[in-house]
């Protein structure tokens, strides 16, 4: 042994110690990171697995002819996943996709700040050609892939309004219902909405497990987790494509809106707004140019006016008050009243016929003094207490038209139009009110306003005599699911059924008497009921109204028309009802002549 | 007293660890690589049949190792060292260039690292150089020859543009420590930067709890004489000063993107899109394994390549992820068992040589150990250093397996010296 040489062998537990306490620290560590923390587990499901939504067919819409009216048509959304689509070459990513730098960060940054790992969409429909020719270079672009989606397609471009379009979700849509994840579509309008649930069918879920380079290796524990999609319901609508196509024909160029209803089921048969627009333009990627387009029109064609349009219904509303004074049992449908002399004070009539007159002449020559005094007698008949109660007895029976209050129905944002409260009139009037202060209502003016869908249920009603069914889109499901029962369901009005029949007759007589205000829209062969109005507008020409019904007997068909701004309800309304009358129990049109001067004539030309 | 037996009698245990650590690594690459074209391990066009063979070839130049005198190894030190610089100097003129840098040496089919074979020379060449009788390592002049021993490889691979290797060499400092040199100022450098490092990557409590075990194993370990206690006690409180000012300063005093720039050095903050992806990853994919492990053949993150070089420099990953915490544990217990195994048979040499030589190797295998799964979790930066017999690689297992059966060679040998 050298002697010289310090004996250093105590620095070895120095060294043992380094090592073990490096082991330590790496032990910590790796526990901290595998047992202590889980989001490594959820980044490795996340890196590895993806969740492929499969999209379900919405649902097709036939009209009750069976005839296809909304499909859909196949389109793709390139899907990305942030957190995986890095080191890409973006430059050529960009060229292949036809956007600039600018924008590809743009929506790179916008995913990513929806989240890291939850695929979002990137470009959404992009058309079958774009997409062939992108798909077969995807494989240099993992976290980008295609997500398959279907868009709406309308052979025929009619009934926009009623047909509605889908959109894509909001935030509130997501929070509001956990089914919608960013970049799926919704109902916005028409039956989209109301049968969101049943169009939109149930999404499915593929996983798949993925390699780094984004490509499919295989299915997560053989599909075991995998839910399959299910399609939506098809819906067969009570709409008939035809007649709707026709009234969109007929309304060209004027602005009002077309109601035509089924009595004995309540089904709309056409619903026209004019204008309107090609429901195909609200589809695709060029929809909120349009959208935005159509919001900013004047005349604005997004709004349905045959629903939220609101007008005084005039003259057509005669009808109703003339059945409420004969229920009421203060007039009988002989009584007469004369139309001019003190007695009808201070409302003259403006027609020449003989006088006095009962019902059914009223109604023939729409005779203002003989409805302001029937309204009169009745708001003063002994057998109330007062005019408040006569009024409340009024009231409960206009409104049991359903009138005053929106339709609780399958057609979205339906209005409730106006029918005044006693209550209404305490406030107004501090409680000092009667027959006289009131009088316009006899003849439909006033405060009444009411929707041109309302106008068509009360031609409905008194065209079943006494009943009607909850106005609404639906036929049935193709699949026989049971529709809503509220639309099955007799609304009953609480007057007599002989009260109608001698309405219905005056009605006929619109059209048949010599002094029928319609008898220029007369149909041969087809015995059509109905009431011409002309509804005082403030802001401009008068509006032009109709309503009616026909066959007389067992109608196939009640109808409401305004024409905004037209003038007299017998030179647009009615002549239009009448045609699409005679367009859908007849299926073609015998007068040439009428159908010509609608379609050439324009209303704003008349004055 | 010569023993009959030409090999002598070889240590089992550093045998068996050994071995182990080859078949684990194996196994791992295997998992990592494998496809279903070629589920045969043995499969020579794949990776880990490749491997495979190169467990076979050091096998077979572990066991000639064994046949050679002991003596040859200290006897051509020098040779070796030389051997090895010679080869640094020859990469850096024909060298070709993998991956940035240029330390691979291509000889037909075969490549292999000079650096690798440089680590093994430099360790018999500090351990003749210290070894030697008349050695005295108070001296000045020694100490500045021990350290140029260390310093010209590793400006060397330095020069090839290969940091991380370049790093191991300084590894070799322990050994000196060992032999008694730069013993305050080595420990004091190497604890403030441990001590800086961990205080920013994990809760400064956490780090004074560590410091504070180290400080009872220290007073378990030694002399529980007053003054080891004062001198310990000291260090103790100092660290834990200095762990607070560090605390204090990065979070007080620096701006906060300042802050940013150390906290991405040290790999706190990342870029997930670039270099910190792999160790994302890497990350995700040990952290996924959870404390069981997914099974082996399992991972998904393995299975499906998300971890970039998942069976070279990341082969700790799939480990990790396979077989969990339990395994990782596991593992780690092997090469802790593995490098004490290494000092207390380095302890029990006669011969300086052999001790320190067997330092050499130990604190080799320990930065490899440490800075590899360091850098896969995340506690170091990434530096691209093979783990030692399980990472893929012909020349670094070969390598490796040299420096051991040398060791192997010299413990079987230690009662023939004298």
């Amino acid at each position: 042994m050298i002697k010289n040489k310090i004996n250093y062998s105590g620095r070895q537990y120095v060294i043992i110690a380094a090592f073990v306490a490096v082991a330590l620290i790496i032990a910590v560590k790796l526990f901290s990171i595998q047992v202590l923390d889980d989001k490594y587990k959820r980044s490795s499901e996340n890196n590895t697995l993806r969740h492929i939504t499969q999209y379900p067919a919405r649902g097709k819409v036939y009209d009750r002819n069976g005839r296809l009216v909304v499909f859909n048509d196949a389109v793709y959304d390139l899907m990305i996943i942030p957190g995986l689509a890095r080191d890409i070459d973006t430059c050529s990513f960009c060229k292949l996709l036809d956007i600039n730098n600018e924008t590809y960060n743009k929506l790179y940054d916008k995913a990513r700040k929806y989240s890291w790992v939850t695929p979002s969409v990137f470009i959404s429909q992009i058309s079958k050609e774009e997409y062939g020719h992108i798909a077969e270079m995807m494989y240099h672009y993992p976290g980008f892939y295609f997500q398959t989606r279907s868009l709406r397609q309308y052979p025929e471009a009619i009934a926009a309004h009623t047909f509605g379009s889908i959109g894509e979700v909001g935030r509130r849509d997501i929070e509001e219902d956990g089914y919608y994840k960013s970049g799926d579509y919704i109902g916005r309008s028409g039956i989209e909405r109301s049968y969101e649930r049943e169009l939109r069918g149930s999404k499915g879920m593929k996983i798949v497990v993925v390699d780094v380079h984004n490509r499919e290796k295989e299915r997560f524990m053989d599909g075991r987790y995998d839910t399959l999609p299910e399609h939506g319901k098809d819906i067969i609508l009570g709409l008939d494509s035809g007649l709707q196509a026709y009234g969109e024909f007929l309304m060209r160029g004027k602005t009002g809106s077309i109601v035509a209803i089924e009595p004995a089921t309540g089904q709309i048969l056409a619903m026209v707004s004019a204008p309107s627009y090609d429901p195909n333009e609200l589809v695709g990627r060029q929809r909120s140019a349009n959208y935005s387009r159509l919001l900013n029109d004047t005349l604005k064609p997004l709004v349905n006016r045959a629903i939220s349009g609101t007008y005084p219904p005039g003259s057509t509303f005669k009808m109703i008050n003339g059945l409420i004074a004969v229920q009421s049992g203060v007039i009988s449908s002989v009584t007469e009243y004369p139309c001019d002399g003190p007695e009808s004070a201070p409302i003259k009539c403006t027609h020449h016929h003989h006088s006095p007159v009962r019902l059914h002449d009223a109604i023939e020559n729409s005779c203002n003094p003989y409805f302001w005094q029937a309204f009169r007698d009745m708001l003063g008949a002994a057998r109330f207490e007062d005019t408040r109660d006569a009024y409340e007895f009024w009231y409960r029976l206009v409104t049991s038209f359903g009138l005053g209050t929106a339709f609780r129905t399958d057609i979205p944002y339906t209005v409730s139009g106006n029918i005044p409260t006693a209550d209404f009139y305490d406030k107004l009037y501090r409680g000092n009110w009667n027959a006289l202060t009131v009088r316009s209502l006899s003849i439909g003016q006033g405060e009444i306003l009411v929707t041109p869908l309302q106008l068509a249920n009360i031609a409905a009603a008194i065209g079943n005599e006494g009943f009607f069914y909850t106005p609404h889109y639906i036929r049935a499901f193709a699949d026989g699911t049971p529709i809503d029962t509220a639309f099955t369901q007799k609304n009953v009005i609480d007057i007599e059924q002989r009260h109608f029949k001698d309405v219905k007759r005056g009605m006929q007589s619109v059209f048949e008497g010599d002094h029928g205000t319609a008898r220029l829209s007369r149909i041969d062969s087809i015995p059509v009921g109905g009431k011409t109005g002309t509804a005082e507008n403030p802001h401009g020409p008068d509006h032009s109204i109709f309503m009616g019904f026909a066959p007389v007997e067992n109608p196939q068909i009640a109808i409401a028309v305004v024409v905004e701004n037209a003038g007299f309800g017998s030179t647009w309304a009615a002549p239009i009802a009448s045609l699409m009358m005679e367009k859908f129990i007849r299926g073609d049109i015998r007068r040439p002549w009428v159908e010509k001067r609608v379609l050439t004539d324009n209303p704003e030309n008349e004055k | 007293m010569r023993s009959k037996n030409i090999i002598g009698k070889f240590d089992i245990w550093l045998l068996l660890i050994y071995l182990a650590l080859v078949t684990v690594g194996l196994l791992s690459i295997y998992a990592a690589a494998h496809n279903d074209n070629h589920p045969a391990i043995y499969d020579l066009s794949q990776n880990y049949g490749k491997q495979l063979l190169f467990i076979g070839i050091s096998l077979v130049v572990g066991y000639l190792i064994l046949l050679v005198d002991a003596k040859f190894f200290n006897t051509f030190a020098y040779v070796f060292y030389a051997l090895s610089i010679f080869l640094l100097i020859l990469v850096l003129l024909v060298g070709s260039k993998i991956s940035g840098s240029t330390s691979w040496i291509q000889l037909g089919p075969l490549s292999f690292q000079p650096s690798e074979f440089a680590k093994f020379g430099t360790a018999l060449a500090i351990a003749h150089f210290l070894g030697k009788i008349d050695t005295d390592t108070r001296k000045r002049k020694t100490q500045v020859s021990a350290y140029c021993i260390v310093m010209l490889p590793m400006l060397l691979v330095m020069a090839q543009g290969d940091a991380g290797s370049a790093l191991v060499f300084l590894t070799f400092l322990l050994v000196l420590y060992r032999e008694g040199m730069g013993g305050k100022l080595l420990i004091t450098g190497v604890i403030a930067v441990i001590l800086f490092v961990l205080t920013l990557c994990f809760s400064k409590w956490y780090v004074m709890a560590g410091a504070a075990v180290i400080y009872g194993i220290l007073l378990w370990l030694m002399d529980r004489t007053k003054k080891n206690i004062i001198i310990v006690s000291t260090i103790l409180v100092a660290a834990i000063a200095f762990i607070f000012s560090v605390d204090f300063a990065f979070h007080h005093i620096l701006k906060p993107h300042q802050q940013t720039r150390i906290n991405i050095i040290l790999g706190l903050e990342q870029d997930t899109r670039g270099v910190g992806y792999n160790l994302n990853q890497s990350k995700i994919a040990i952290g996924s394994g959870g404390f069981l492990g997914k099974g082996y053949l399992q991972g998904t993150m393995t299975k499906y390549n998300y971890v970039p070089e998942q069976h070279t420099d990341f082969i700790f990953c799939t480990i990790g992820e396979e077989s969990g915490f339990v395994g990782c544990f596991a593992l780690i217990c092997l090469y802790l068992a593995l490098m004490l195994r290494i000092i207390v048979l380095a302890e029990r040499q006669r011969s300086p040589f052999s001790r320190i030589y067997g330092y050499g190797i130990a604190c080799i295998f320990f930065f490899h150990f440490a800075i590899n799964i360091g850098m896969t979790i995340g506690l170091v930066p990434v530096i691209g250093i093979p783990l030692p017999f399980l990472s893929y690689g012909g020349s670094s297992l070969l390598m490796f397996t040299m420096m051991i059966f040398v060791f192997l060679k010299q413990d079987a040998n230690r009662m023939n010296i004298l």
